[in-house]
């Protein structure tokens, strides 16, 4: 039996992981950024104080880069306060966890560190490690030239090879570079050729120096896009004329190309809807894999009120994530229905707009006699208010108490007043979801959130994670359908 | 003397931020042969003309053009572009605007009209001439110049802190006409509008309009109010067909609660109306109201079609003060600017009701020495 104090850790660690999934930080429907921040910060200094092993096994799961960063900071920061074996332990999470992020948000994490002043003996053996472990060094150099040179210096780390330290750190009246890629970009200061070569973002900057048209520029450095460059720049490239920069759409993540058919003008949607509509199931059934349709007669209720358009910094994210569930629940559930909360049946076409009227959809949801209904909302039920509550209340009491059909609550953004994401009904589990390819993992973590687990059963779900990450395995073995 | 009939337009539940609750208003068939466009005027101070050499200042954020057809037939929302084509004033000097009356015909089927100047100059020119009858406790400025300099206090939208983020986040209702703003829980303002369409386009300028003191005051003051959040009893429940039904039976409680509770100090109470213009089957016009003190008092404009419907309604909530003004002039007015009738109507001595007269800012139109007699009998009345 768990004390009281196990219960409320469990709470809490449970309530820090939804924040870590789901706020970045950023501008929300509902709130600003500023009080975001404010909220999450207090949630990390909060699970710093009181539970540090916990607060280093979040690292473990599927939670967002921005807090992935935030957490290897604080426990850096912080090292001094931790005992040994905590020291080692937390090392060799952060290292396992900081070689899955984007090379671009860990040179951004070495910054913060220094700029903190933290250059203690775990960081600079952190830094270390992962500079070592990058495959490219010299193309990391090119491509995050200042970035690399400061870890360095923060990390009193030599380059190896003398050609590098030299391109780092001055004496740029070099003749010539032996590494094909230095040479190509001491060329391409003077050659227009040379710079096609180049990682777009640096090649962006000569071809803007030489003053060569965009046009031009684009349709000759298509191949050396990454695959989201080109599903950012393939509008702007099209309305100039390169036709050669297209994205292509079966490579691409499901949540993010969600969010990419979101942005298209309907009539696009309408002219494409074969091409679209397959890439978002052939993305869907990639993510299922050996899952695909072993999860029963699913029903899914899905939010596409006017809240789902979320902010300028995260636009239209809550409905991207709603329609990636919608073409990942079809690939897991052997019977799928989708409801969304506006009536609209067409998933192609969906748009934010109108109330949330959560209550009487998922009432129609219910009628479906599902064995698993799973609901994606960012949980303000308001026409009327509180019926979704009442509805899975009664539901659970009522009509259903031999639990035959399993609820579920995913929800994709964080609230900042209440320091959690919103929660639609005490008896329904809510969790917090980033991007739709984790909602396998989220479901199962979501079983914690219905209280009938403890803290002895979370920790050992942490730790196995953590063995898992550690010993090599990416953190919810997703990471390789990332960009 | 008519109460606001607000028939076709059905109410749906609320949505609160902060201390603010938007009630939607819905209408199933829309109106198709009115139509309303608003009309962004920018950071001009604007001066109206009334016609007949009067004019008055006024900073107008937008004016609303209306656009009919005579034949029922549907008619298209007229110039809904950003700064509708008037050339722009250099930079450095504040612009002048003239409006040229507040209603006023732009073509043979498009009224030009400014948001809740209707009302408001109903209620600003209230009793506007003075005295009647030249009675000798009046002033000399009272008898000649009446109740001129006029003044009365309003904020923009934009004041009321929390408004502006309430009507953000607000999620329109598909079929939305109308919404009645509370703050705090007392009705601020009514708006309703012919068609979803307009509604959608109009529904910002929420914000540019101008709301009473109480209303800012509310919003600045008062704690977050509480959504009324649905409950479903448990008893007497045995399949979804009967959870379905108990849903349906909470929503009609809350528009039956709302339109019989909330809302009854704006529908319940009779008006006073005056036609300002007819556009085909319908009629601009304005209301006051009866002016009841420590009661909920709106004023506002309206247009109605032929069956006294309204189509498009904007109101004002006026505060206590403005509705004691409102109280004194119309009692005075009732009684031909006589004091001591007056004074009897309402139960009170003379002296009483010329202290009133000055409290609520009119000491001007009294002359001094009348003034002073009566402080001095209360003071002595008082003792």
């Amino acid at each position: 039996m768990d004390s009281y104090a196990d219960l409320v850790a469990a709470d809490d660690v449970l309530l820090f992981v939804n924040a870590a999934i789901t706020s970045t930080g950023q501008r929300e429907f509902h709130g600003s950024a500023g009080a975001q921040t404010l909220s999450l910060d207090f949630l990390h200094d909060y699970m710093l104080g009181n539970y540090r092993d916990l607060y280093a096994g979040v690292l473990a799961l599927d939670i967002n880069d921005h807090n992935v960063a935030i957490i290897a900071r604080r426990l850096l920061e912080t090292a001094g306060e931790a005992t040994a074996g905590q020291r080692r332990d937390e090392g060799r999470l952060i290292a396992a966890r900081l070689a899955t992020l984007p090379p671009q948000r860990v040179y951004k994490l070495f910054d913060a560190l220094r700029r903190a002043r933290v250059n203690n003996r775990r960081t600079r053996a952190v830094m270390r490690d992962w500079l070592a472990a990058r495959p490219d060094l010299a193309f990391d150099a090119v491509k995050y030239r200042g970035a690399l040179k400061r870890a360095l210096r923060h990390a009193h780390l030599l380059p190896p090879g003398t050609e590098l330290g030299d391109f780092l750190f001055g004496r740029p009246s070099r003749a010539h570079f032996a590494t094909p890629l230095l040479e190509t970009w001491r060329r391409a200061h003077h050659e227009k050729a040379a710079l096609y070569d180049l990682p777009f973002t640096v090649a962006e900057q000569f071809a803007a120096r030489h003053g060569v048209p965009r046009a031009v520029f684009l349709e000759r450095i298509a191949p050396r896009m990454t695959r989201l460059e080109t599903l950012r720049v393939q509008a702007s490239a099209r309305r100039h004329g390169a036709d050669e920069v297209r994205a292509d759409l079966a490579r691409m993540p499901l949540t993010r190309l969600a969010s990419y058919v979101l942005s298209l003008p309907v009539e696009d949607r309408l002219r494409r809807r074969e091409e679209l509509t397959g890439a978002l199931e052939s993305a869907a059934a990639r993510v299922a894999g050996p899952l695909r349709g072993s999860w029963g007669k699913v029903t899914a209720v899905l939010d596409d009120s006017f809240s789902a358009r979320g902010s300028d910094e995260k636009r239209r994210r809550p409905l991207a994530v709603a329609l990636a569930a919608h073409h990942l629940l079809a690939a897991l559930a052997d019977d799928y229905t989708g409801l969304w909360t506006s009536g609209r049946g067409d998933a192609l076409l969906v748009r934010p707009y109108g109330p949330t009227p959560l209550g009487r959809r998922i009432l129609d949801a219910l009628e479906t006699a599902p064995s698993r209904l799973v609901i994606v909302s960012d949980g303000w039920d308001n026409a009327p208010p509180g019926l979704a509550a009442e509805v899975l209340r009664v539901w659970r009491t009522r009509l259903d108490p031999a639990r035959r059909t399993a609820v579920v609550h995913l929800n994709p953004v964080y609230d900042a007043g209440g320091y959690d994401v919103r929660r639609l009904a005490p008896s329904v589990p809510t969790a917090g979801v980033r991007d739709a390819e984790d909602l396998p993992a989220l479901v199962e973590l979501a079983q914690f959130a219905e209280g009938r687990t403890g803290l002895a059963e979370l920790t050992a779900y942490l730790d196995a994670r953590a063995a898992g990450l550690t010993a090599g395995g990416p953190a919810g073995g997703r990471h390789d359908d990332r960009a | 003397m008519t109460a606001l009939d607000l028939t076709g337009l059905r109410t749906r539940p609320a949505q609160v931020w902060g201390a603010v609750r938007l009630v939607p208003l819905v209408r199933d068939e829309p109106v198709g042969d009115l139509r309303l466009s608003a009309r962004l005027y920018g950071d001009a101070a604007g001066l109206v003309d009334l016609g007949r050499g009067s004019s008055y200042f006024s900073y107008v954020p937008h004016g609303f053009v209306a656009t009919w057809t005579r034949d029922g037939s549907p008619a298209a929302a007229y110039g809904t572009r950003l700064s509708a084509g008037h050339d722009c004033a250099p930079a450095d000097v504040m612009p002048l605007r003239v409006h040229h009356r507040t209603a006023r015909r732009e073509a043979k089927e498009r009224l030009r009209f400014l948001p809740l100047h209707l009302a408001l100059e109903g209620y600003l020119a209230l009793h506007f001439g003075g005295p009647t009858v030249a009675w000798e406790e009046w002033s000399r400025q009272a008898v000649r110049r009446g109740l001129s300099p006029r003044v009365e206090q309003a904020y923009t939208g934009a004041r009321v802190s929390g408004l502006a983020d309430a009507l953000r986040v607000f999620e329109i209702h598909p079929g939305q006409c109308g919404l009645l703003l509370y703050v705090a829980d007392t009705l601020a303002a009514a708006f309703a509008v012919p068609h979803p369409d307009d509604y959608r386009a109009l529904h910002p300028t929420l914000v540019e309009d101008l709301y009473g003191e109480l209303v800012h005051h509310y919003a600045l003051l008062m704690p977050p109010v509480p959504d009324f959040r649905a409950r479903v009893p448990d008893a007497g429940i045995h399949d979804l067909a009967g959870l379905r039904a108990a849903a349906a039976e909470q929503e009609a409680a809350w528009a039956e609660f709302h339109d019989v509770t909330m809302a009854a100090g704006l529908l319940e109470e009779t008006y006073t109306w005056r036609t300002v213009h007819r556009l085909g089957r319908f009629t601009l016009s304005r209301f006051l109201p009866a002016f009841r003190p420590r009661r909920e008092n709106h004023i506002g404009e309206a247009v109605t079609d032929g069956e006294g419907r309204v189509v498009y309604l904007k109101t004002f909530r006026l505060s206590e003060s403005q509705v004691r003004r409102g109280h004194l002039l119309s009692r005075l007015a009732d009684h031909d600017w006589h004091l001591a009738r007056t004074a009897a109507a309402l139960g009170v001595t003379e002296a009483q009701l010329g202290l009133r007269l000055e409290n609520a800012g009119f000491g001007h139109l009294l002359r001094q020495d009348v003034l002073d007699r009566y402080r001095r009998q209360e003071r002595v009345g008082g003792g």
